[in-house]
């Protein structure tokens, strides 16, 4: 079962590389974060209960719910154009996507450790590669911004991974992840809305030497 | 006694933000700079004492933790000298003393964190300080400034945790849960090599947005350009020295495995790159706090090269990077004044400065000499010993083209200065310049003079904790 989440969370990648609205992206971060509260509740079975439940509040409540609330709140109060513009075709984008999960399972298939369960590996290093090609081709901030936390969810995956040995690491990913997000979002992307109009990375361009 | 500076610090800081009286407000910096000499110096007298147990006063720690205090004082006096010369509201001067405050003490908490994720929550706070600091002046460039900090700071952050998490991956196997130095240290037979040069890779990756070296070196530099030159003078040195012991301590640990070589490797990559991006930059730059920024990338390149090169290259690097604490933020307080005189950054505008203020012409002067790592300074000795070490383990290369490129940043960065001191500017009205005391000079000579003693005199206690650090590594 958790397999066949993890699956459809590879999948929602590919979505994400071929889409081309803002409205898509946020759906996709929703779905997201329900995949990761299924997969938290499948996995991690030897935890205590309180940590459990924080973590999985953290899923739904936060991932699922709050960031993408807000991102929607700060494309109607910006009034950032809806369209996604990536610098290159979405077709190209899809067969890096593609190639990138490939290229994981390869390098996964190399490597001999029983430790590793290899399903987890392969969808968070994908999704890790996935955010980092996301902030590199698009052209708003808003979209490096949703880069940015479709890598905070491929990091929440891998520390599940060994999440029942050491449930420390996966609420200190829980702390990066909310540090992050209100340092990121809600501070500075108020802040940009607030003083460039539709914002563009091309207007923050001037500091260079 | 950390576990009375951490809550005093943090009950600073949030007083300093509420108050809204000046004498108050000072009263408390004053206080505070005490209060972190008391407490690094308190450190000092119980080495290697293990507290709350995740700080542990070791060699490394407790030598930038004193250079911390030392260059925390003229920080904080600069700071106070910004803010008054800036006509600054009540609020914005109680953030800025609460931003430099927590900075300092989140710094000095990770120099003495003897566990790894620890080590890596203090990161994320210098992140969140050092973005308020940046953003002191609320302008568009601030903006781009902080945003630009933040994002990569935030992807680098993330990085470091990836890397922390395959180090778990790497201890599955040992049955080992503990992530403290010491544990790891002591089960470095039993960690998953494979894992381990994933781990190191991103640690390093992560690390290096601090330390300022290729490839997340860029943040700092718009981060040092648009903050206020004191806090300017911080990132510059001890929070660079931060990324140092992030990357320091795990170094350790990989240095008793088999993927020595590798990651000796990849830090010469990264450390020859640096200096190469520095050369570049400096030899064509034309903005003075900006060419100061991307100095202290090339010293964090040379450190690093030491570090790889081992031998006496390691005890070279610790010495460099205590001496480069000194000597760099007494330019960037120096800058200050500069400023004041020109009000522009730019090459273009300044010149004979000589002629404005003398006692801070020569504190530039005798700062470019340090910098530059010319014979009285004392970055000549620990550059010196660690190109002494490259020549010992063959990087014949490596030293030859290091070598040239360092003259090409001497011709750079005397081009600029002399510029500056000498040249008259095109267009000045000279009635517009303000007075500037000596005094306010006087900590950048001295900051200068500890570096010059600390290199040619060492006091016996300073090398005792200099070879306490290196004593990480195994011998």
């Amino acid at each position: 079962m958790t397999d066949i989440l993890l699956i459809m969370f590879a999948m929602t990648l590919l979505y994400m590389s071929i889409a081309n609205r803002l409205l898509t992206y946020i759906r996709i971060l929703v779905f997201q974060g329900f995949l990761l509260f299924g997969v938290t509740f499948l996995e991690l079975s030897h935890i205590n209960v309180t940590n459990l439940v924080l973590i999985l509040l953290e899923t739904v409540v936060f991932k699922a719910l709050a960031v993408p609330l807000f991102l929607n709140r700060v494309i109607k109060h910006n009034g950032i154009t809806r369209v996604a513009e990536p610098f290159l075709p979405n077709f190209v984008s899809l067969i890096i996507i593609t190639l990138i999960i490939v290229i994981t399972i390869v390098l996964s298939n190399s490597i001999k450790d029983i430790n590793l369960d290899k399903t987890f590996f392969v969808v968070a290093l994908s999704t890790l590669f996935t955010g980092l090609y996301i902030i590199s081709t698009r052209r708003k901030i808003i979209t490096h911004v949703m880069g940015y936390l479709v890598i905070e969810n491929g990091v929440f995956i891998l520390s599940l991974a060994v999440g029942n040995e050491m449930p420390m690491l996966v609420n200190l990913g829980i702390m990066l992840d909310i540090f992050a997000s209100v340092l990121i979002l809600g501070v500075f992307f108020n802040k940009i809305g607030d003083v460039l109009n539709d914002p563009d990375v091309n207007q923050l361009r001037n500091l260079k030497d | 006694m950390i576990s009375l500076f951490l809550p005093g610090a943090i009950l600073i800081s949030v007083l300093l933000y509420f108050n809204k009286s000046k004498i108050v407000n000072y009263t408390l910096v004053v206080f505070y700079a005490l209060f972190l000499l008391t407490f690094a110096v308190y450190q000092s007298f119980h080495l290697n004492s293990i507290e709350l147990g995740y700080f542990k006063s070791d060699g490394l720690g407790i030598l930038l933790l004193l250079t911390l205090s030392a260059v925390t004082i003229p920080a904080l006096f600069h700071g106070y000298r910004y803010i008054a010369t800036h006509d600054e509201s009540k609020k914005s001067r109680g953030l800025f003393f609460a931003a430099m405050t927590m900075l300092i003490t989140a710094i000095g908490a990770a120099y003495l964190s003897n566990h790894i994720a620890v080590t890596w929550i203090f990161v994320e706070i210098t992140t969140l300080c050092a973005s308020v600091l940046i953003y002191h002046h609320r302008t568009t460039a601030a903006l781009e400034g902080v945003w630009k900090y933040v994002f990569i700071c935030a992807i680098s952050i993330t990085f470091v945790f990836i890397g922390i998490l395959f180090l778990s991956l790497s201890l599955k196997q040992a049955g080992v849960e503990d992530l403290s130095f010491d544990a790891l240290e002591k089960n470095y037979a039993q960690l998953n090599p494979f894992w381990l040069k994933f781990a190191f890779l991103f640690i390093f990756t992560g690390f290096t947005a601090k330390l300022g070296l290729v490839p997340m070196y860029t943040a700092g530099i718009d981060a040092k350009d648009k903050a206020p030159a004191p806090a300017g003078a911080l990132f510059s040195s001890v929070l660079m020295n931060l990324g140092f012991v992030g990357i320091y301590r795990f170094y350790a640990i990989v240095a008793r495995t088999e993927i020595l070589p590798w990651a000796n490797t990849i830090i010469l990559i990264a450390a020859f790159l640096s200096i190469f991006v520095a050369t570049v930059y400096m030899t064509r730059i034309k903005n003075i706090k900006r060419m100061f920024a991307y100095s202290s990338i090339e010293h964090m390149g040379l450190v690093m090269l030491g570090l790889a090169a081992g031998g006496i290259g390691v005890y070279a690097a610790i010495l460099h990077i205590v001496l480069h604490s000194f000597v760099k933020p007494s330019l960037f307080f120096q800058f200050n004044q500069v400023y004041r005189v020109y009000q522009s950054k730019s090459i273009y505008d300044v010149g004979n400065y000589f002629k404005y203020n003398k006692a801070g012409a020569i504190a530039l002067l005798l700062g470019f000499i340090s910098c530059t790592a010319m014979p009285p300074s004392g970055l000549f000795v620990s550059e010196f010993m660690i190109f002494q070490s490259l020549f010992e383990s063959h990087h014949l290369i490596i030293l030859f083209v290091v070598l040239l490129l360092l003259t090409m940043i001497i011709w750079g960065f005397g081009s600029n200065i002399f510029k500056l001191l000498f040249t008259p500017p095109i267009s000045i009205d000279e009635t517009k310049i303000p007075k500037i005391s000596a005094w306010e000079s006087a900590s950048q000579y001295i900051l200068l003079a500890i570096a010059v003693y600390l290199a040619y005199n060492p006091p016996a206690q300073f090398v005792h904790l200099t070879k306490d650090a290196v004593n990480l590594l195994p011998q």
